[in-house]
């Protein structure tokens, strides 16, 4: 990315972040008081059982949700303190999203599928379309731009949706479980361009996973356990090996 | 604000894109309300403007006198007496603001002419006719004096008459047989077409009254008078005089009804329209609750339309959609939908109001007025409708609208 990465000042940082459902008796402590720091060009695999609070801390990171207590930074701007409407505002700037079911608008081609983050943006048509085919070539889509996620199998769906979360060029890529809906050797394909993304453009990558084995592709393991961080491995030295 | 506006329209289209046939059935409604609305104004309009037409065609400034009460309840012409040749002379010496009156006396008849045969209006009258009536002789000549006076078997001819019992041929000089008695035709009257009640005006046979009263109805009476008034004159104050003279001539007593009418056919004609005008307002008020159906069909499936799409409104927000763009996109949606049912709706009704003009030879009257207002009204019908499903959409939780199923 053009920011050059910075160790010593990062990119999001989670303070004493917790996050409770509910009210009184009923009330359930998802988080329970987590510490995190995300440097710029990171690709960060988050695991856990269910029921660990990975999720809810992804939704917290990728701005979907604030946090009940402590302090979420995002570069230098306090995410707790942002309305609903300054959160989407951050997220259509710099987030992009991925998720386990892939989320395309049905009947509705690949090109325009990923054109979408940016008519929220408000570019222009023909921008729009360069930027479209440009981020379809980059997840090796070239000639399917006209295709709608029913002529498409489950490993281009998810490669449109990448696409689509890449088009604007964000700083944060947040993907929950990406590859939860494909066999085994297109979820290894994903997680190939998932690297190449991190590795070629810098862009930031916060992963949920319950699969060991495509974890195993991040530089830096968060395991959750019961709402808190129970361990939080670095394993810079495995990066590229596959 | 313009790009976003152009945006959310852009998504708005894509969206009614993706679900042609849904969208189609969605704004049937309105299309049907818009259409009625239209088809019921442009249908009365149009009748009004016949009823108009027709009546100045049945003569300017014409008053008709009629035995018995026409109106008010339990009161009818049986038992009234009729008028004689007596009544229509005094009418003509002592109203002088009158400058035609014609007596008629007729029936429905069956005319032969070589093997054709045709059922026909015959009416016994006078030259006066031609005037009150507004008739022009398109043919032959008008009845003789002493043609008049003798009764004698001649008759003018109507254009559907002479149609059906003489085809393209000249009937002028040719007979015709009535009842039991031969006329010559001597006149054949311009066309008229359709009357006020939607009759044919022009199916009709008129000859001398002596001889209608000698030869068809056996009797002296005259059934009604046709009275043409001078022009620029008030019918008020003729219609009283002829009233005073018709009680004086019948010795009515100050405490008796009237046993004759005089109307107006200008009232008539007023009266007429208004009715016409009353039943189109009906009419067009319960299109308009069509209308208002159509608008709770767009609300319904905007609403199915926003829980079947809540994953995708998830992906939107979650993309960084605003909650006022998604807002705009539903109530965008809605809009153009219920605007394109209108202009759908709009072309419906051009096309029925086309064939049933035709169909019931009125004139075609395009109002822009009331195609606009209907225009307008489904797209207000679409924010009215479409601003809860649209709400409902921009309220949604990201995360929990990603998660539904």
């Amino acid at each position: 990315m053009k920011d050059t990465p910075d160790r010593a000042v990062p990119l999001i940082s989670l303070r004493a972040v917790t996050k409770t459902y509910g009210k009184g008796s009923a009330a359930f402590q998802a988080l329970k008081g987590v510490d995190l720091d995300i440097p710029q060009g990171q690709f960060i695999a988050i695991m856990g059982p269910s029921g660990s609070g990975k999720s809810t801390a992804l939704n917290i990171l990728g701005c979907l949700d604030g946090p009940t207590t402590g302090s979420y930074q995002f570069r230098d701007i306090q995410v707790e303190e942002l309305t609903r409407n300054q959160r989407a505002l951050l997220r259509r700037h710099y987030l992009g999203f991925v998720f386990q079911g892939f989320n395309l608008l049905s009947r509705t081609s690949a090109q325009e599928n990923v054109e979408l983050p940016l008519l929220y943006r408000g570019a222009e048509t023909k921008v729009r379309h360069a930027a479209a085919r440009e981020a379809l070539a980059q997840v090796g889509l070239t000639g399917w731009e006209h295709h709608t996620p029913g002529e498409l199998s489950g490993g281009q769906q998810q490669r449109v949706a990448i696409a689509r979360a890449i088009v604007t060029r964000p700083l944060v890529l947040l993907a929950d479980e990406p590859t939860g809906n494909l066999d085994s050797q297109r979820g290894h394909e994903i997680m190939d361009l998932l690297v190449a993304l991190n590795r070629d453009q810098g862009i930031t990558i916060i992963m949920v996973t319950h699969e060991p084995e495509m974890a195993a592709y991040a530089g830096r393991v968060v395991k959750f356990v019961d709402g808190l961080v129970d361990s939080d491995v670095h394993a810079i030295e495995q990066k590229g090996d596959r | 604000m313009t790009q976003m506006l152009l945006n959310a329209l852009l998504l708005a289209l894509r969206a009614i894109r993706r679900n042609l046939m849904r969208s189609f059935l969605t704004v049937l409604g309105v299309v049907i309300g818009v259409a009625a609305v239209i088809t019921m104004v442009t249908l009365g309009n149009g009748a009004t403007r016949m009823v108009a037409d027709q009546i100045s065609s049945l003569g300017s400034n014409l008053l008709i006198l009629r035995p018995g009460q026409q109106l008010g309840p339990g009161r009818d012409s049986a038992g009234a007496p009729s008028f004689k040749l007596a009544d229509v002379e005094a009418v003509q010496t002592q109203v002088p603001s009158l400058r035609a009156v014609a007596p008629v006396v007729g029936s429905k008849v069956t005319l032969v002419a070589g093997n054709q045969n045709w059922q026909s209006q015959v009416n016994g009258t006078n030259n006066a006719y031609f005037t009150a009536g507004n008739w022009q002789i398109a043919a032959g000549r008008q009845f003789e004096e002493d043609e008049e006076s003798a009764g004698k078997a001649v008759c003018i001819i109507g254009a559907t008459t002479k149609k059906q019992l003489f085809g393209n041929t000249s009937p002028i000089g040719n007979e015709i047989r009535v009842k039991n008695f031969t006329c010559q035709v001597i006149g054949l009257l311009q066309a008229k077409g359709q009357g006020a009640m939607g009759q044919d005006q022009d199916d009709i046979v008129l000859m001398p009254i002596l001889t209608a009263q000698r030869r068809l109805t056996g009797s002296t009476d005259v059934s009604t008078l046709m009275l043409s008034m001078r022009d620029g004159i008030a019918s008020d104050p003729v219609m009283e005089q002829i009233r005073k003279l018709m009680r004086e001539r019948r010795k009515l007593s100050e405490n008796m009804d009237d046993n004759f009418s005089v109307m107006d056919t200008k009232q008539i004609a007023e009266a007429l329209s208004g009715t016409i005008r009353t039943m189109t307002g009906l009419l067009g008020a319960v299109a308009a609750v069509s209308l208002l159906v159509g608008g709770i069909g767009i609300m319904n499936i905007m609403l199915v339309s926003v829980t079947e799409r809540t994953r995708e409104i998830g992906v939107r927000l979650a993309i960084g959609a605003l909650e006022h763009e998604v807002l705009l996109q539903f109530l965008i949606e809605a809009v153009v939908l219920s605007a394109l049912g209108g202009l759908v709706g709009i072309v419906l009704a051009l096309v029925v109001c086309l064939g049933l003009t035709a169909l019931m030879h009125m004139p075609f009257l395009f109002s822009p007025g009331i195609n606009l207002l209907a225009f307008v009204f489904s797209g207000a019908i679409g924010i009215v409708f479409g601003y809860m499903p649209a709400r409902r959409a921009a309220s949604l939780d990201p995360i929990v609208a990603l998660r539904f199923e």
